[in-house]
């Protein structure tokens, strides 16, 4: 395997091994026909990103010669090479990928500024395929918007949130931080923003819904949206069906697939709030007229002593995901995914299957075989 | 109970935000007071503060546009709340290029401050951002816990050298030991001094001008001017009080509004040259042109 890239395209490179960082520990590499593919997954399998790099990206780009090779690292030592993006921008003319087969390495050669060459040899292991299974041409509803879109609205929730809510109806969108149900999070503060549909690019909807998933990893793709300027797709269904994040261009496609919490506690927690948001459009600014203030404080009782409180902030259980076995990945960590007490909520895990070596490799294709689904998180296997 | 009020100049949100920042650094939770004319922000000193108190109040003219409060009753028109001025930071903080800022008190899953602003946005539609904070209801039996401190007797009153300078020396005396004593004479002279088993360190400051007290003018006269006041304090209180501050920086120190007076109280020393076991206080005092703060920080033995 040999690819080489150049100019603007080595940051380019850079920016979504780092995007892809925000996923998962481990960088998952295959070389295909139809391009270079980088996927990383979460350790709970709930979230999933994939980056495939067409030959037009590389001014050299050559597979391997038998087609099955794939691997992953670590990819903090990915990282390592692509740290700094600032002095990649500035220093680095070429950078090259090579598989060194017989010393069992995948070599990265930096060509910078003045002749200085910079060669990392990171070792891998051999792998099965990582692919989830999803179809987001088959999702009901369809946002797209500048990336500028969701970097603000992202902003206005801390960097500490865990989950977001998207609430859409016809005319607006709703992004509210998603807080656990339990006795303490009646103290916690609650943030929410109204986007209409006007802001985005595209807004096609076939229900009113609503979905909640993962900021972290939402903000994980917004890293690389941001610096490509390249629209920002959000393909979703009902809830417990999986999100997809969606970029691309003539030369690259970025997925990032994240699971959503399903109905039953999902609904626990967000019917009370969409009962009292007005649903029509505002009145035009009239102060004294709106209608949020309709309750009024009670008189306060003798039985109010006025205690101190901490906010806390929402927290993300991630050991309540539970997560499904991929088939024929053979560095599963051995224990299951505690389910030691009910969740309260599910995350429905992605479908991982092994890719059969059939047809098209293509990571937003259904293989044919297989049924497309996200599966329920209770840990019975899914058939192949 | 009724509270509405609204902010449409950028400024004076700006000024409200840096206020509010300025209160998060000083402690987790405290009083919202709200009266026709005012806010203020109070901590009341309790064991569990380290006995630190502070009292911050602002015009409420000087902020807001709209502003509507019905109390909790005719004769007692004010409303006391508990809060984390953390959360009303953190609201206020993406909200800076707002076009309007609405607060208004709400009855959610829990009564709540809702701040609702109202961005800029690519369509004709503005985006609307809202932010609901929980707060507790004080009752009325305990609002003398809030009410304005007096002023202390102090024997010393003295402006402070520039923060920053102060902050630097309090921050690397705070690596030597946790107490700190200040003193100052009449005579414009402040010391910083530690004193622990192997080391002592003391950062002298000159010419710093006494702020001139009509009340003080019995006390100043008999008081040699030469004989320091102290007061030893907990050094992170200090710290904590000199790290919250954030100086306009477009108001130059030449025609700045902002004045500092440190007053150490002695307790009896004036009097009997008692030993320094007796009460002692600082009483730092920050005035701008609309907002006031105070803060108590107790000496300890």
């Amino acid at each position: 395997m040999d690819c080489v890239t150049t100019g603007g395209n080595v940051k380019v490179l850079a920016k979504a091994i780092h995007s892809l960082s925000r996923i998962g520990e481990e960088l998952y590499l295959e070389p295909v026909e139809d391009g270079l593919t980088l996927r990383a997954v979460n350790s709970s399998r709930s979230a999933f990103a994939c980056f495939l790099l067409s030959p037009l990206f590389f001014q050299r780009y050559q597979t391997p010669s038998d087609q099955m090779f794939r691997c992953k690292m670590p990819i903090r030592s990915m990282l390592t090479v692509f740290r700094s993006l600032s002095s990649l921008e500035r220093s680095v003319e070429k950078c090259r990928i090579e598989l060194n087969s017989k010393r069992s390495r995948l070599t990265v050669t930096l060509h910078c500024r003045h002749g200085l060459l910079k060669t990392h040899n990171l070792s891998f292991q051999d792998c099965e395929s990582l692919q989830a299974v999803f179809d987001k041409d088959s999702y009901a509803n369809i946002l797209r918007a500048q990336p500028r879109l969701w970097v603000d609205t992202v902003l206005h929730f801390p960097p500490s949130l865990e989950e977001v809510n998207v609430s859409v109806n016809g005319e607006r969108v709703w992004l509210r931080n998603h807080v656990e149900d339990d006795a303490d999070t009646s103290r916690a503060m609650m943030t929410e923003l109204c986007l209409s549909s006007e802001e985005f690019d595209h807004f096609a909807l076939s229900s009113q819904t609503s979905i909640t998933f993962c900021l972290k990893e939402f903000r994980g793709l917004l890293v690389f949206a941001e610096s490509s300027g390249l629209p920002v797709s959000m393909h979703f269904d009902e809830p417990g069906s999986p999100v997809v994040l969606s970029v691309s261009d003539t030369v690259l496609e970025a997925n990032f697939v994240l699971a959503t919490l399903s109905e039953d506690s999902h609904q626990r927690n967000h019917n009370n709030n969409k009962a009292e948001r007005p649903q029509a459009l505002p009145e035009p600014d009239d102060f004294m007229s709106d209608d949020m203030d309709s309750y009024l404080i009670a008189m306060e009782t003798s039985d109010l002593a006025g205690p101190s409180h901490e906010p806390v902030t929402a927290s993300c259980s991630t050991n309540h995901r539970a997560r499904l076995p991929s088939e024929g990945d053979d560095d599963e960590e051995e224990d299951e995914e505690s389910l030691d007490r009910p969740p309260n909520k599910k995350f429905c895990s992605l479908f991982f299957g092994s890719v059969l070596p059939v047809s098209s490799q293509l990571t937003n294709q259904t293989v044919q075989s297989q049924e497309v689904l996200a599966s329920d998180s209770e840990d019975e296997r899914q058939e192949e | 109970m009724k509270f509405r009020a609204k902010i449409n100049d950028v400024g004076c949100l700006n000024h409200f935000t840096r206020v509010l920042n300025t209160i998060t650094k000083l402690t987790k939770t405290c009083v919202l007071r709200l009266t026709v004319d005012n806010v203020y922000f109070v901590l009341s000193g309790k064991v569990a503060n380290g006995g630190v108190s502070m009292w911050c109040e602002l015009l409420q003219v000087n902020f807001f546009d709209e502003y509507q409060l019905e109390g909790v009753s005719s004769e007692a028109n004010e409303i006391c709340l508990e809060v984390a001025p953390e959360n009303l930071s953190r609201a206020l903080k993406t909200a800076q290029n707002a076009k309007s800022v609405k607060i208004k008190l709400t009855k959610k899953h829990c009564p709540c401050l809702t701040l609702a602003a109202e961005l800029p946005s690519l369509s004709s539609i503005g985006r609307i951002v809202t932010h609901d904070i929980p707060v507790d209801i004080i009752p009325r039996r305990l609002w003398h816990d809030f009410k304005e401190p007096t002023m202390p007797d102090f024997d010393v009153s003295i402006y402070l050298p520039p923060l920053k300078t102060m902050k630097s020396v309090v921050d690397r005396m705070k690596n030597l030991s946790n107490y700190l004593v200040v003193e100052a004479n009449l005579n414009g002279e402040m010391n910083l001094k530690i004193e622990t088993d192997l080391v002592s360190v003391t950062t002298h400051f000159r010419d710093l001008g006494n702020p001139p007290w009509g009340d003080n003018a019995v006390q100043s006269q008999s008081r040699d001017v030469e004989t320091m006041a102290h007061a030893r304090v907990d050094i992170r209180k200090l710290q904590q009080f000199l790290m919250g501050q954030q100086v306009n920086p477009n108001k130059s120190m030449c025609n700045s509004a902002l004045y500092i007076w440190i007053c150490i109280q002695e307790g009896s020393y004036f009097l009997l040259h008692a030993d320094i076991v007796d009460k002692r206080i600082i009483h730092l005092i920050l005035l701008q042109e609309d907002v006031s703060l105070q803060y108590f920080i107790p000496a300890v033995a």
